[in-house]
């Protein structure tokens, strides 16, 4: 079992060293399935280990001792139990998807290698992230891939304007980092020591709610905020995708941004320990969620809806998080990869099949002309709006049902989320696949199915999409909820920890999974209605005003950053560099040499050249060494 | 025995380089700089085996002043040797297919100053200490001033003055200790021993620290360093911020801390102060510098500024982390400033308004300059991370608000070396820059083994940890009351 | 011997050669001819002698005599090298004011 634990993290990086130093040399096109199949192998290792691993069982691995200093060490050791297996599954499973779909996407292109070699990479980092056995092994992979999404961001980067959305989203990243960096440094030194399974036992041993454990988790949640593109570091994601959507399929969907839900739930002692904690996550969670789903509402690119899209559904899961739902976020992480990658791939589909055309007023009418495609995103359309008995049904619903549970409030915040995220879902379909196709002749003359390699997994994941519910049933029904029982072993430490609301009784909350699901077939036809029946479309840029243009302009965050924050330090820059530096600091040093320089050309005037002078000088000398050896 | 011969055998190389004339001078240099690091390497292994006994030497040089030729190469020493002479090799092939003028006068200087950083590393008497610390300052002096840019006058005779006038402080602070001594010596362990009132050992640390300060830099006193690394020729940069500012940062450890313990704590509260405040302080400058050479200049002062405040913060993990980052430090700088060489070489300008679109054109030249870069902004598998993460640590225990002053250091440096790779190297191919060949045979090599230590270092950098621990854990007790 | 020593107070020899020093100072930095200015000197370098024997003479200790004897060395030589130099630069410029010699400056 060993080997197949070494085994997941190192295919990928072989694929990435195969793909990176012999790319050159390989036949063209053979770079793309080496670093699908070394994802394939990856996913295949998995599922066996899966087979071997019981839920309740874990896997440590040591590879080696990596520092060492006084009286700490740290391993780099890997760490595998069901909360890993889960996490594996999706980044191998939905990762060799995407690898699979990439061939047909990338397809021509003059980079098609290096982005392999990217995404394997990438890989290899996310494993090292969810396997990591301590926090600096999957602060490795935290960082590792923030380096891999700005260079997959940035990867036409003859581009400017891509450039510097693969440089923000770095940059965020790293800010949200300093966070995580800082309360690793409180765990390292109030426990010595950073071993995942450690710190969580000695935990227990403080009391709840104590001032370090808060600054802990609030250290490393800043860390998840940044990751997970939560207020109010979220603005790089929507940017983030200048990326190719492959990248924003697998980065900004399904892996990378969950990297901040698994963190929680990796350490959910911990954040168990610190309601104070839990209350700002829920919050956050809760504002992000509705925030985001508001400006998804206007916005006219396709992948900028998903990417809000995204932005809110993580806002949710971060509400479970909150609530103390730990395997609620798992679930819906689970079925959140599954229809958003599935939405993101569709929509790579839509723009391959227009030749490049992302904006939705440009679109319409392409529900005949590729149905696989239009097939699959309405069933992902439907899934994330929580259409009944979908997999995003079951997982949303546990979470509003916890919500409901504990604060009414965040419940109906919640709900009033689902429903904006069911309506602006459906606009998007609705104006991209529904009523006539409003772009020029030309491109419809050129519109195709995309390749089997694209449209394979599109349906795998379609699949996935609809019956991914499975894994998740609730009670209610009368069937154990699999996934619960499957991560209980890592939740349990923290259930006791944890106050819950009433427990819902079954009829209430079959009464509120129907109220939902009605809502969101109301707001599906409402929708319909609109946009279909009315056939309304959204204005040109120019013509919106009012209170849709400040939800259109994203209520001018990014502008309100560039210029309280990112303007003031370039101007600090600029000033420090020519005039603080240069006029205050080194004229102090200068003024040394001015003082000597003119201090000589004082002195030198004694030397008059005259020697009558001299010779006075030597006699007032005399006298006045004669007058100290009388004083003296 | 092994030591007189790691130490003099650069002198040795640096005298028959200067016979040998300019036509062999490069390849002359080279073979025997190679020479000169397979020594180390053996000393290395001999190291491991037996410990620092082996390599102490002790001579008695002068009689009145007492001052002894006293040699030794404990972990500590070793290491900085070891970075020395593996850089001086890269260096020197740094300069191959360039064209130097006087060649035979150039590389004979570079081995010369191996000699006396070589020297300082390994010197472990007062006295024999400052007179290579001295004598370091001449050979990049005379590369500055003779194969500089165009301002190099002015600027060369600044940073000699001023870095003299901080070495003249020491020399008194010296002096003060062998009157300090009753047996009057200045040998290191005598030096370890003496009593010194507190009063005095105020005054004295401000005499070496400042000598130090000047030359590492720390802020406010780096107003030298952009200038002249700007005007020296590539190799005297590399030979400045890859070797010769870890003098003053290793000073600190060896000379500083253990002799002036009462000194260091009343003052080390300020000093590290300064320290953080120069991380963020050069880090914001280097955003907004349009040269190539001053971003990397500042930059460089703010990684040194946490390798300083690291030290001061008087911990295992905060020594450990400066040692590490002294090594991370040399290896990506020496990168760096190859890296601007070879774009200097190719588009004549430093400037990053007149550079734009490289990668398409130079691949393994990018993907090599991005492999630097990313050790210098320390993400985790690289040199800088290890580094970074123990200094912040150490910085952390020390005081938690200066450790987030100073993380600021990972965002900030994030900024300005994305942007100017950004600018550099990025965006739409061949308009600002029309070609750009990409590396020559002694660049690909020289950058391969940067690149490769960069990367091992970050895997394991347990080695030159465990070789540095002992020296490390002896000084602490030393200055830790 | 002594008595006739004593016979003239000691103060008397002092106040004298100090005048005489002091003579020879002032001339040193009033006058402008340079002959005159190392004559002024001769007279200080006696004074110094006259007082150096005075007070041998009166502590009987014969030290201060052969102090004089040095000193009357150095003088000539001195003078010698003076007066020579003084010719030299005569011949150059053609004068011997002091105050022509000012190129030795700033």
């Amino acid at each position: 079992m060993t080997f197949l634990g070494l085994m997941i993290p190192l295919l990928p990086l072989m694929g990435f060293l195969v793909n990176g130093l012999l790319g050159k040399f390989l036949p063209k096109g053979s770079t793309g399935w080496i670093g699908s199949l070394s994802v394939l192998a990856s996913f295949v290792c998995v599922l066996l280990l899966f087979k071997d691993l019981g839920a309740a069982q874990a896997i440590s691995i040591d590879v080696f001792n990596w520092i060492s200093f006084g009286h700490i060490d740290i391993s780099f050791g890997l760490w595998i139990d069901s909360l890993t297996m889960i996490m594996l599954m999706v980044v191998t499973g939905v990762g060799f998807l995407i690898h699979l779909y990439s061939i047909g996407y990338m397809h021509g292109d003059h980079g098609f290698t290096r982005f392999f070699t990217y995404l394997n990479l990438f890989i290899f980092f996310m494993l090292l992230l969810v396997m990591g056995s301590n926090y600096l092994m999957m602060f490795i992979g935290w960082e590792g891939v923030g380096l891999c999404s700005y260079l997959l961001i940035g990867f036409w980067f003859k581009n400017e304007a891509y450039n510097d959305a693969a440089q923000k989203a770095f940059v965020m990243n790293r800010i949200g980092d300093l966070g995580f960096l800082m309360g690793m440094f409180f765990i390292l030194f109030h426990f010595g020591t950073l071993d995942i399974q450690a710190v969580e036992g000695l935990a227990t041993g403080l009391s709840a709610d104590s001032t370090l454990l808060i600054g802990i988790t609030l250290l490393l949640f800043v860390g998840a905020i940044g990751k997970s593109a939560q207020l109010p570091l979220y603005t790089w994601l929507p940017d983030a995708m200048a990326g190719p959507t492959p990248v924003s399929a697998l980065i900004h969907a399904a892996t990378m941004v969950t990297a901040g839900i698994y963190m929680v739930v990796r350490s959910n002692v911990l954040f168990a320990m610190a309601p104070t904690t839990l209350t700002v996550i829920l919050w956050i969670g809760v504002a992000t969620s509705v925030f985001a789903a508001v400006i998804g509402l206007k916005q006219n690119d396709i992948k900028k809806v998903l990417a809000y899209s995204t932005v809110s559904q993580l806002g949710l899961m971060f509400a479970a998080l909150g609530l103390g739902a730990f395997s609620s976020g798992i679930f819906h992480l689970v079925t959140h990869a599954f229809f958003k990658a599935l939405l993101f791939l569709g929509a790579g589909s839509v723009i391959h099949a227009l030749h490049g055309e992302q904006d939705i007023r440009n679109m319409g009418g392409l529900k005949k002309l590729i149905p696989v495609t239009y097939l699959t995103f309405i069933l992902a359309a439907l899934a994330i709006s929580g259409f009944p008995l979908l997999s995003g049904f079951f997982s949303k619903d546990e979470i509003l049902a916890h919500a409901f549970e504990q604060d009414k409030v965040v419940w109906t915040i919640l709900f009033i989320s689902s429903l904006l995220t069911a309506f602006y879902m459906f606009r998007l379909v609705f104006l991209t696949f529904f009523n006539n196709f409003r772009g020029t002749e030309e491109t419809k003359h050129h519109i195709h199915e995309s390749p089997w390699t694209m449209t394979l997994p599109l349906i795998i994941l379609c699949v996935l999409s609809v019956i991914g519910g499975l894994i998740g049933l609730p009670a209610v029904f009368h069937v154990s909820h699999l996934l619960d029982t499957y991560l209980s072993a890592v939740t349990e430490p923290s259930a006791s920890l944890l106050h819950h609301g009433e427990k819902l009784s079954h009829s209430l909350e079959i009464g509120l999974m129907t109220l939902a699901g009605l809502a969101a077939i109301g707001v599906i036809l409402y929708a319909r209605r609109k946009y279909i029946t009315l056939k309304a479309m959204p204005e040109a840029d120019s013509a919106i005003t009012g209170l849709p243009k400040l939800i259109y302009h994203k209520f001018y965050v990014d502008e309100i950053y560039e210029s309280w924050i990112v303007k003031p330090v370039f101007k600090m820059s600029e000033w420090f560099g020519t005039f603080f530096d240069k006029q205050v600091v080194d004229r102090l040093v200068n003024a040394t040499a001015d003082v000597m320089d003119s201090g000589g050309k004082s002195l030198r005037l004694f030397q008059t050249g005259n020697t009558g002078f001299y010779v006075f000088a030597m006699v007032i000398g005399m006298v006045v060494l004669f007058i100290i050896r009388l004083l003296i | 025995m092994m030591t007189i011969l790691l130490l003099f055998f650069p002198l040795i190389a640096s005298l028959a380089v200067l016979l040998g004339g300019s036509k062999l001078a490069a390849k002359l240099a080279l073979g025997l700089a190679v020479v000169e690091l397979a020594i180390t390497g053996y000393v290395v292994s001999v190291f491991q085996a037996s410990g620092p006994e082996a390599f102490y030497v002790f001579h008695s040089w002068i009689e009145s002043p007492k001052v002894s030729f006293h040699l030794g190469l404990d972990g500590l020493s070793l290491i900085m040797v070891l970075l020395t002479n593996f850089l001086t090799p890269i260096i020197i092939l740094s300069a191959f297919n360039r064209n130097t003028p006087h060649a035979a006068g150039y590389f004979s200087l570079i081995l010369l100053m191996q000699f006396a950083l070589v020297g300082v590393f390994t010197a472990m008497d007062g006295l024999l200490y400052y007179i290579f610390w001295e004598l370091a300052l001449i050979p990049i002096y005379f590369i500055a001033l003779r194969w500089g840019g165009e301002n190099r006058v002015a600027i060369t005779l600044k940073f000699f003055i001023y870095t003299l006038a901080g070495s003249l402080l020491m020399l008194f602070g010296f002096i003060m200790l062998y009157w300090y001594n009753p047996d009057q010596s200045f040998d290191i362990r005598e030096l370890y021993r003496i009593y010194i009132t507190d009063g005095n050992q105020s005054w004295l640390f401000w005499m070496f620290f400042l000598a130090f300060a000047i030359k590492i830099p720390i802020v406010p006193f780096h107003t030298w360093q952009a200038d002249t690394y700007r005007e020296s020729p590539t190799q005297g940069t590399m030979l400045l911020s890859g070797i010769m500012l870890k003098m003053g940062t290793y000073s600190l450890i060896r000379w500083l801390l253990p002799i002036l313990p009462v000194g260091v704590a009343t003052w080390g509260p300020l000093a590290i102060t300064l320290c953080v405040v120069g991380i963020v302080y050069a880090s914001i400058i280097a955003i907004k510098q349009r040269n190539l050479k001053n971003l990397l200049a500042y930059s460089s002062l703010a990684h040194v500024g946490l390798i300083a405040a690291g030290i001061f913060a008087l911990n295992i993990q905060g020594l450990q982390g400066s040692v590490v980052q002294m090594v991370a430090h040399g290896v990506n700088v020496v990168g760096l400033f190859f890296c601007a060489d070879i774009i200097f070489n190719r588009t004549n300008t430093n400037e990053t308004n007149e550079l734009g679109g490289i990668r398409n054109l130079a691949p393994q030249f990018t993907t090599m300059f991005m492999i630097i870069v990313l050790g210098s902004v320390a993400l985790p598998l690289t040199n800088g991370f290890i580094g970074e993460f123990l200094l912040l640590y150490g910085v952390y225990e020390y005081n938690t608000w200066l450790s987030v002053f100073a993380g600021l250091t990972i965002i900030l440096g994030a900024v300005y070396m994305l942007r100017m790779f950004k600018k550099v190297m990025l965006g739409e191919t061949g308009i600002r820059v029309p070609e750009f060949p990409d590396l020559y045979w002694n660049e690909k090599l020289a950058l391969s083994m940067l690149v490769i230590v960069i990367i091992a270092m970050g895997i394991y950098p347990q080695p030159i940890m465990d070789m540095a621990e002992p020296v490390l854990q002896t000084i602490l007790n030393k200055t830790v009351i | 011997m002594e008595q006739a020593a004593h016979l003239v107070p000691l103060n008397w020899y002092l106040f004298l050669s100090t005048f005489l020093f002091c003579i020879g100072v002032m001339g040193v930095l009033f006058r402008r001819n340079a002959i005159i200015i190392l004559m002024c000197i001769e007279l200080m370098l006696n004074s110094v002698n006259l007082l150096l024997v005075a007070f041998s003479a009166y502590s009987g200790n014969s030290d201060g005599q052969v102090f004089v004897f040095f000193i009357m060395v150095v003088a000539a030589a001195e003078v010698a090298v003076g007066l020579a130099l003084l010719i030299s630069i005569y011949r150059n410029i053609g004068s011997t004011d002091i105050d022509v010699l000012n190129k030795l400056k700033w």
